[in-house]
């Protein structure tokens, strides 16, 4: 009896866990599949047409894939020397007392839902664009900028985490031969959680990639090159968001399955370039 | 200047720099967040409570369909993701263990999954369950926010039941118990409070999810409980709300905001509540 509910229970646990693959393969299929009318009919022109006319049945992915990496690089710019300063206050600077309390309200907010820092940006941040900029405040340079307030928190996070794992008898040592604050973190600190950093940031660009509500608020969706930093543009994510309920066409929605295929293979590739390339020293130090 | 001197000068420099950024990355968020609290605090009455939502310029138009509704989207795939991933990460853990090729690919993916874009998991549900049903239903919203939920609550399942010291389970097994006897009833018990926080950190992490409910669940300006017709949800309620050009609208939006980043952050700061004794403790 005992040996039946052993392989039983054996065997759920192992059928759940094979679960998340079967998912997760699920999941590249059924993209494919979905997308498989607007590759055949456009196939990768797809990806360099920028002309993206649903009432003419016609589709081009360049404006919404140039609009993404335009809006992260803008966003990872912003964001990383913040959270590397960030970082280094609060592992190497900040006096023992206020370590904590920060670090756990910096922690606090990454838990924060995206739709409130877009929110944020709509109702506050915007004017302030369109104050100093002109135009409608709406646009890339105001997605950039939610975008790298709103990764902060997750990459300053992980960012203190890896520096935090520098061996205090290395900095003592160089401490100890005269180095000042600024030599130990430029020495000892950042080489040491160098693969540590630069995951995290590749990290928060793999989540950049994909954020949606954030810069929905605030990007416009307009399908267009824009030519200023302040125009109105338009990302895979926020299309989607945008016109998924309305898509009425067959080719229509098969163009924004294909979008959320090129939008899942980038940030499938880019998360698993951080963990295999940067991350992996973690799991196997414990 | 001698060389001394300006190691110093930048050392301060760079001190100067690094405490400037610190204090502007804060700067930001402590804004968002007194924000979040001054709108939070002005728009919340019981009215809220009370009604449920109304065309723009009506008194009484409330949230209590998006509370309902949040509360049983949220409910549901907690009842169905906490288990999956609990099991699963049982798995991993006790048959599969750290070596084990297939378990660490389960681990690799899950963590990848964990950071993968939510819309696209949305628009997975879509073309499964909401096109071929030919509706929006809650259910649909359901099965999205599960496949969000179900790597966090196994990844944490995993690490907890790793650090069960193994005598624990030799002692069970030298007793006679079977294997599966030994998990359930020595192994998840001894790493009850991990797993807990991993469970709490997982609705957390699923409460804040729109993107993925925007055409799944979709939204309802109503109450409605049947979960085979489109929900309201706190998230794409506020999404709306805040997006329309009606203040009275905007304002239950901000109200939205408030109660979830509050009930958010109290999950997470729970969760942290109960871990720590444990730390302290190594």
């Amino acid at each position: 009896m005992n040996k039946i509910l052993d392989k039983f229970f054996h065997m759920s646990t192992l059928s759940i866990a094979l679960l998340t693959l079967v998912i997760t393969g699920a999941i590249f299929g059924v993209l494919f599949q979905e997308a498989k009318p607007a590759i055949d009919a456009f196939g990768f022109d797809f990806i360099t047409n920028s002309k993206w006319a649903p009432n003419l049945e016609k589709f081009g992915a360049w404006p919404a894939i140039v609009g993404s990496i335009m809006s992260t690089s803008l966003a990872m710019f912003l964001a990383v020397p913040l959270a590397i300063g960030v970082a280094i206050f609060l592992s190497e600077i900040a006096p023992d007392k206020l370590k904590n309390p920060v670090g756990v309200s910096i922690e606090l907010l990454a838990a924060i839902p995206s739709v409130i820092y877009g929110m944020w940006g709509l109702f506050y941040f915007v004017p302030i664009i369109r104050d100093l900029f002109g135009g409608l405040g709406i646009g890339l340079l105001t997605a950039g900028i939610v975008l790298a307030i709103m990764i902060l928190p997750f990459m300053a996070a992980v960012t203190r985490d890896a520096m935090n794992t520098t061996p205090d008898i290395l900095k003592e040592s160089a401490y100890a031969l005269g180095g000042t604050k600024w030599d130990v973190i430029k020495d000892i600190v950042i080489p040491y959680a160098k693969a540590g950093i630069i995951g995290a940031a590749i990290l928060a660009l793999g989540r950049a990639v994909g954020e949606t509500m954030a810069v929905t608020f605030v990007m416009g969706n307009v399908h267009k090159i824009p030519s200023l930093i302040t125009d109105p543009a338009t990302s895979i994510p926020v299309a989607l968001a945008n016109e998924f309920a309305e898509a009425d066409e067959d080719l229509y929605f098969s163009s924004l399955f294909y979008l959320a295929m090129i939008l899942f293979i980038m940030s499938f590739a880019i998360i698993t370039f951080a963990k295999v390339a940067f991350l992996k020293r973690g799991r196997k130090a414990k | 200047m001698t060389h001394t001197e300006k190691r110093i000068l930048v050392n301060k420099l760079v001190m100067v720099l690094s405490t400037l950024s610190a204090m502007i990355g804060i700067g930001f968020l402590l804004w968002i967040l007194s924000i979040l609290v001054m709108n939070g605090i002005d728009a919340i009455n019981w009215n809220i409570f009370i009604y449920e939502g109304a065309p723009p310029g009506y008194e009484e138009s409330g949230l209590k369909h998006a509370l309902i509704g949040q509360a049983l989207l949220i409910g549901v795939s907690t009842l169905v993701g906490v288990p999956l991933g609990i099991l699963a990460g049982t798995y991993l853990s006790e048959y599969g263990g750290i070596k084990s090729k297939f378990a660490n690919l389960i681990r690799d993916i899950s963590d990848i999954m964990m950071s993968a874009p939510s819309i696209v998991i949305g628009s997975f549900v879509y073309a499964v369950m909401v096109a071929p049903m030919g509706h929006f239903s809650g259910w649909a919203g359901i099965a999205a926010l599960t496949i969000i939920m179900i790597p966090i609550i196994l990844r944490t399942t995993d690490d907890m039941l790793q650090l069960v010291p193994s005598t624990l389970r030799e002692a069970a097994f030298a007793l006679g118990a079977p294997k599966y006897k030994v998990i359930l009833q020595v192994v998840i018990r001894g790493a009850k409070t991990g797993i807990l926080t991993g469970v709490l950190l997982g609705i957390a992490r699923v409460s804040g999810e729109t993107a993925p409910l925007l055409f799944t669940s979709f939204n309802d300006n109503f109450l409605n409980t049947d979960l085979n017709e489109p929900i309201a949800s706190l998230t794409v309620t506020m999404f709306n709300y805040a997006t329309s050009p009606y203040e009275d609208w905007q304002k239950l939006g901000w109200a939205a905001a408030f109660i979830l980043s509050m009930f958010i952050l109290t999950l997470n700061i729970f969760g942290r509540i109960i871990l720590a004794p444990r730390k302290r403790k190594k």
